[in-house]
C-alpha cells in the first residue's frame, strides 16, 4: 500500500492503495465516482475513458502510480450542471439506450472536439471508432458530436 | 371509447392517502393480465406490498410513476409510464419516474424479455391511469355538487361547466378515501397527447452526468467485493486449489470453495481481482469437452439422420418431394454467440439470519428470488430485491446464475458483498445462443413450390421449436418442421430475438434462392405465398398476411427496391416475430473490392407507436445488432474452452462499420407490440441477399467475415 495524492475534477484526494491499482478502480471504489465504467478491463471498449491532462485515457489500464501530479477529469467533473455542449447534445438527440457506455463516449467526444472543433462526419466516425456501444447508438453519437461542434 | 371493464378492481388497485398529504395508488397490473383472476380477499387485508407498481400524486400536483418492468435499454422505464400518464391526463413535465422494486409476494411477470412488456402492459396500464383519473373527477364532482359527467380534465386540472377548477394535487388526499370506479372510459387514440410523442429516456440526465444507476454502481455500508474463479472449460470440475499466494495479497478478506467455484472476497474490486489471479486451481480432465470442428460434424450428422421431433406437419411432405421435378436444398450454419453486455454480470447480496437483501441488474427478478430462497432454504418473503438499471441484457440477464452466486457467497461469508464478474468470467458462465444448423428443402413441380421442409439441429436447445406456425406456415400445402438436438456441457439460453434471430437468416436467404430457381421476382414470391394464408381457419397461425403485405409494400416503396441503381446492390427480407412485422432492404456498395453495407431501410408494423423516439432507437439498435453479429459474431471452443473471452477477440460492430438506418412505421390503431427484438432477425438475410447480389456469392454460414473470397 502507498499513499497517492490525486487531483480529480479540481478536487484534491488522497488514497491508500497498491501501486498497480488501475485508476478506474480508485475512482469507482475509493472516490465513489462511479460514472466511469468498467466493461472489458483491457482497453478495448472505451467505457472507462477519462481525461488525463486533457487527453482521453483508458482508466482501466492506467495505474494510480502514474496519476500523481496529473489533472484528472471524469464525467462527473465535465461540467457543473451537466450542461457541457456535448452533454446537451447527447440529451437533445436522446443518444443512450442502456446508457452504460455513454460516459466513456462523452469523454472521448469532448476531448476530440477540443482538438478538432469542426470535424467532418468521417472524422467523427474515426474518432469515436474505439468506443463500443453494444446497443449500437452510433448514428446518434455521430449526430450528437456534430451538433455539439456547431453549438460551441 | 367506452370499454367494458372486467378487471376485479379490488385485486388490481388500492388507493389510500400518502404520508404528508396526497394520493397513492398501488396497482397490480399483472393480476389484470391473467384471464381468470380469482376474486381477491377483502381489500382491508391487502397492503401495499402486494402491489407491484404505484402512482403517487402529491399535494403540489407532482406525479410519481413507478415503472414496473426491468429496464435493459429497451425503453420501458419511459414508455410504460407514458401509457399511464396518457390516461391519467397529466402533463409529462409534471411526471417523475422511479423504478419499482421486486416484491416477491406478487410478481408474476415482472420480466424484461421477449419484447412483451408493452404488449402485456397496454390494457392494464391504460385502465389504471383512466381509473385513477375517474376517481379524481368523481371526488371533485362530489365536492362541487355537480355530475361527474360534466367535468373534464386537462393536464392534471379538473374543470366543471361552471368554470370552477381544482388540481389533482388539491383533491388527491380526499380522493384517497373515495370508491374505486368501475367501467371507466379509455381515450380515443385520436385524443392522445403523450402517446405518440417523442419522449426522451427518463434517466437521460443521470446517464450523461455519470450518476449511480447500474448494478456495478451499487454501494452499501460495510460492503465487500467478491470475484469468482471458474473452470476454464465447460465440463470440468474443481479438484483442489492452493490459495496461499492469493491470501498474501493486500485487502483479501476470505477465500473459499462453493458450487464448483472459488470465491475471493476483498476490500475492493481490484484487490479481489488481483488475488484471484494468484490462486492455483486444479481441475479434473472433464468429460464431453466440446470442440467446434467436432460438434459441427455432429450437427451435420443430426441433420442427415432420422431422429427428429416433428413440431408441425401439414399435408404430405414426403409425397411432395417424391413427386417433385426438382428439389432445392440448402444448409445454413450459425455459431454459439455470447451476449457481450457492456456492464459485466454483477449482483449485490446481503444474507443475514433476518433477511436477504439483493440488488442488481436482472431481467427475471421473481424467478431469481425464488431460486435463491430454495437454495438457501429460506422463505421468499425474507427476500428484498432492488432493480437497478441494466447495462444491456440481450437475454443474458434472464438467467440469474451470477445473482445466485452472490447470494451463496454472502451466505457463506456472512457479509454484504458485491459480486463482480470480469468479461472473461461472464463468458465462462455464459448462457449462449446455441450453435445451430438448419436444412431447408423445397419441392418444385411444374415450376411451382409444392413442398417445404425445415430441419433444425441444435446443441442443448432447439430454437425453431416454438415458432413452427410463423410464416410460411399456412402458405404451403405440404409443410413440415423437424427438430433434433444433443446434450452438451456448454450452457445455452435466450439471445436477443430468441428462436428467430438467426433462423430468419436461413429462411429469408432461402426464399431468394427459391425465387431464383423458379425464375420469379423474390418479393412477388413472398406476396404470392401470403395469399394462401388469408382467411385461414388454422387457429395456430397468429400472423396476419395483410399486415405482412403492408410492410413489404412500404419497404419496397421507401427503398426503391428493384429499381436499377448504379453500384448499389440491394437485399430484401421480411419477417414476423414477437408479434410485430418488419421488412428490410439493405443497400450494399463495393468499396476496394469489398461489400460494405451503407443503409438499411426498415418498414415496421408494431401497432400504435407509444414513443416514436424510443421506438426508432430500438429498431436501429436491433438492425445494427443483427448486422454486427452476422458479420463478426462467433464463439468457438477447443476441448470445452471458449476461444474468445473479451472484446479483442469477440468483435462487435463499431462506428465506422455502421450503416444509416431509415425507419418507416405503418400507421395503426392496433394495440402496440414490442420492439426490442423484431427488427433484428430480418436484418441478417437482407444483408446476405444484398451481398449475393454484389458478389455473386451466397452466404450460408455465420460469421460472414470468414468468407475469405469476399472479405479477404
Amino acid at each position: 500500500m502507498a499513499k497517492y495524492k490525486l487531483l480529480v475534477n479540481e478536487k484534491e484526494y488522497q488514497v491508500n492503495v497498491t501501486s498497480d491499482t488501475p485508476l478506474l478502480w480508485v475512482l469507482r471504489d475509493h472516490l465513489n465516482l462511479v460514472g466511469t465504467k468498467f466493461s472489458c478491463g483491457i482497453g478495448q471498449c472505451g467505457a472507462c475513458t477519462i481525461h488525463i491532462d486533457g487527453a482521453p485515457t483508458r482508466s482501466c489500464l492506467y495505474p494510480v502510480s502514474l496519476a500523481e501530479g496529473k489533472t484528472i477529469t471524469t464525467i462527473e467533473g465535465l461540467s457543473e450542471n451537466g450542461d457541457h455542449p456535448v452533454q446537451k447534445a447527447w440529451k437533445e438527440i436522446d443518444v443512450p439506450q442502456c446508457g452504460y457506455c455513454q460516459s466513456g463516449q462523452i469523454m472521448t467526444a469532448t476531448s476530440f472536439l477540443e482538438k478538432n472543433p469542426n470535424p467532418s462526419k468521417d472524422e467523427i466516425r474515426e474518432a469515436m471508432h474505439g468506443n463500443i456501444c453494444r446497443c449500437a447508438s452510433y448514428n446518434r453519437i455521430e449526430k450528437a458530436v456534430e451538433k455539439a461542434s456547431k453549438t460551441k | 371509447m367506452a370499454k367494458k371493464n372486467n378487471i376485479d378492481r379490488r385485486s388490481f388497485l388500492k388507493v389510500s392517502s400518502l404520508a404528508g398529504g396526497g394520493l397513492i395508488v398501488g396497482f397490480n397490473f399483472l393480476t389484470s393480465c391473467k384471464p381468470n383472476v380469482k376474486p381477491s380477499v377483502d381489500i382491508s387485508k391487502l397492503n401495499f406490498h402486494e402491489f407491484n407498481a404505484f402512482i403517487k400524486i402529491a399535494n403540489n400536483g407532482i406525479v410519481t410513476l413507478f415503472a414496473p418492468n426491468p429496464e435493459i435499454g429497451q425503453g420501458v422505464k419511459t414508455s410504460m409510464p407514458m401509457i399511464i400518464a396518457e390516461e391519467l391526463d397529466v402533463a409529462w413535465d409534471d411526471v417523475y419516474v422511479e423504478q419499482g422494486d421486486l416484491d416477491t409476494d406478487v410478481f408474476e411477470r415482472q420480466v424484461a424479455g421477449g419484447s412483451q412488456s408493452i404488449r402485456h402492459g397496454w390494457n392494464p396500464l391504460r385502465e389504471t391511469g383512466a381509473t385513477v383519473k375517474q376517481l379524481l373527477i368523481n371526488t371533485a364532482a362530489a365536492k362541487w355538487g355537480v355530475e361527474a359527467s360534466e367535468c373534464f380534465v386537462k393536464e392534471g386540472v379538473i374543470y366543471n361547466s361552471k368554470k370552477e377548477e381544482i388540481t389533482y394535487g388539491e383533491i388527491a388526499e380526499e380522493a384517497s378515501k373515495g370508491e374505486i370506479p368501475a367501467n371507466v372510459k379509455l381515450k380515443d387514440p385520436k385524443n392522445y397527447t403523450i402517446i405518440g410523442q417523442n419522449i426522451r429516456n427518463v434517466d437521460i440526465d443521470k446517464i450523461i452526468t455519470g450518476k449511480p444507476l447500474f448494478g456495478l454502481d451499487y454501494k452499501k455500508e460495510g460492503m465487500l467485493y467478491a470475484c469468482v474463479v471458474q473452470a476454464s472449460a465447460f465440463g470440468k470440475n474443481l479438484v483442489s486449489f492452493d490459495d496461499t499466494a492469493a491470501r498474501a495479497n493486500e485487502g483479501v478478506v476470505d477465500i473459499f470453495e462453493f458450487n464448483n467455484k472459488i470465491a475471493v472476497i476483498a476490500n475492493s474490486t481490484w484487490e479481489a481481482m488481483r488475488a484471484k489471479k494468484a490462486i492455483v486451481a486444479n481441475w479434473d480432465d472433464g468429460d464431453n469437452l466440446e470442440t467446434t470442428e467436432e460438434y459441427s460434424k455432429k450437427l451435420t450428422a443430426l441433420l442427415e439422420g432420422k431422429k427428429f421431433r416433428t413440431v408441425r406437419k401439414d399435408g404430405n411432405v414426403e409425397k411432395a418431394f417424391k413427386e417433385a421435378d426438382k428439389v432445392l436444398e440448402r444448409v445454413y450454419d450459425t455459431p454459439f454467440l455470447p451476449h457481450n453486455c457492456m456492464e459485466p454480470m454483477n449482483f449485490f447480496a446481503n444474507v443475514t439470519d433476518d433477511k436477504i437483501e439483493l440488488a442488481g441488474p436482472i431481467q427475471t427478478p421473481q424467478n431469481t428470488a425464488n431460486k435463491i430462497a430454495n437454495l438457501l432454504k429460506r422463505d421468499v418473503k425474507d427476500i428484498s430485491l432492488e432493480l437497478t438499471r441494466m447495462g444491456g441484457g440481450f437475454g443474458r440477464r434472464l438467467k440469474g446464475n451470477f445473482a445466485i452466486d452472490a447470494a451463496q457467497i454472502s451466505n457463506i461469508a456472512k457479509k454484504p458483498v458485491l459480486l463482480v464478474f470480469s468479461r472473461e468470467d461472464d463468458i465462462l458462465s455464459g448462457t449462449f445462443k446455441p450453435a445451430l444448423k438448419y436444412k431447408i428443402s423445397a419441392a418444385i413441380k411444374d415450376n411451382k413450390l409444392t413442398g417445404y421442409h425445415v430441419k433444425e439441429a441444435g446443441i442443448n436447445g432447439n430454437m425453431y421449436g416454438l415458432i413452427p406456425n410463423f410464416f410460411p406456415a399456412g402458405c404451403i400445402e405440404n409443410y413440415q418442421v423437424d427438430l433434433a438436438r444433443y446434450r452438451s456441457n456448454i450452457t445455452i439460453g435466450a439471445w436477443r430475438a430468441p428462436y428467430t434471430n438467426f433462423f430468419a437468416f436461413a429462411e429469408q436467404s432461402f426464399f431468394d434462392e427459391l425465387a431464383s430457381e423458379l425464375n420469379v421476382d423474390e418479393v412477388q414470391l413472398r406476396l404470392d405465398l401470403l395469399q394462401n394464408v388469408k382467411n385461414t381457419k388454422d387457429k395456430r397461425i397468429q400472423y396476419s398476411a395483410e399486415r405482412m403485405e403492408a410492410v413489404i409494400h412500404k419497404v419496397v416503396d421507401k427503398s426503391g427496391y428493384g429499381e436499377n441503381k448504379d453500384d448499389v446492390y440491394q437485399g430484401f427480407s421480411v419477417y414476423y416475430c414477437h408479434n410485430s412485422y418488419v421488412a428490410e432492404v439493405a443497400d450494399v456498395v463495393m468499396e476496394a473490392g469489398i461489400p460494405v453495407v451503407k443503409k438499411v431501410t426498415v418498414a415496421v408494423d408494431c401497432g400504435i407507436v407509444v414513443n416514436p423516439l424510443g421506438a426508432l432507437n430500438q429498431i436501429e439498435g436491433a438492425v445494427l445488432d443483427g448486422i454486427g453479429h452476422a458479420m463478426y459474431g462467433d464463439l468457438k471452443f477447443i476441448k470445452g474452452v471458449p476461444q474468445s473471452t473479451n472484446f479483442h477477440a469477440n468483435r462487435l460492430i463499431r462506428m465506422k462499420e455502421t450503416p444509416i438506418v431509415e425507419t418507416h412505421f405503418i400507421k395503426s390503431d392496433i394495440a402496440p407490440t414490442g420492439l426490442g427484438e423484431p427488427a433484428l432477425p430480418p436484418a441478417i438475410p437482407a444483408l446476405a441477399n444484398a451481398i449475393k447480389r454484389a458478389t455473386g456469392i451466397r452466404l450460408t454460414k455465420m460469421p460472414f467475415i470468414e468468407y475469405k473470397e469476399i472479405f479477404g
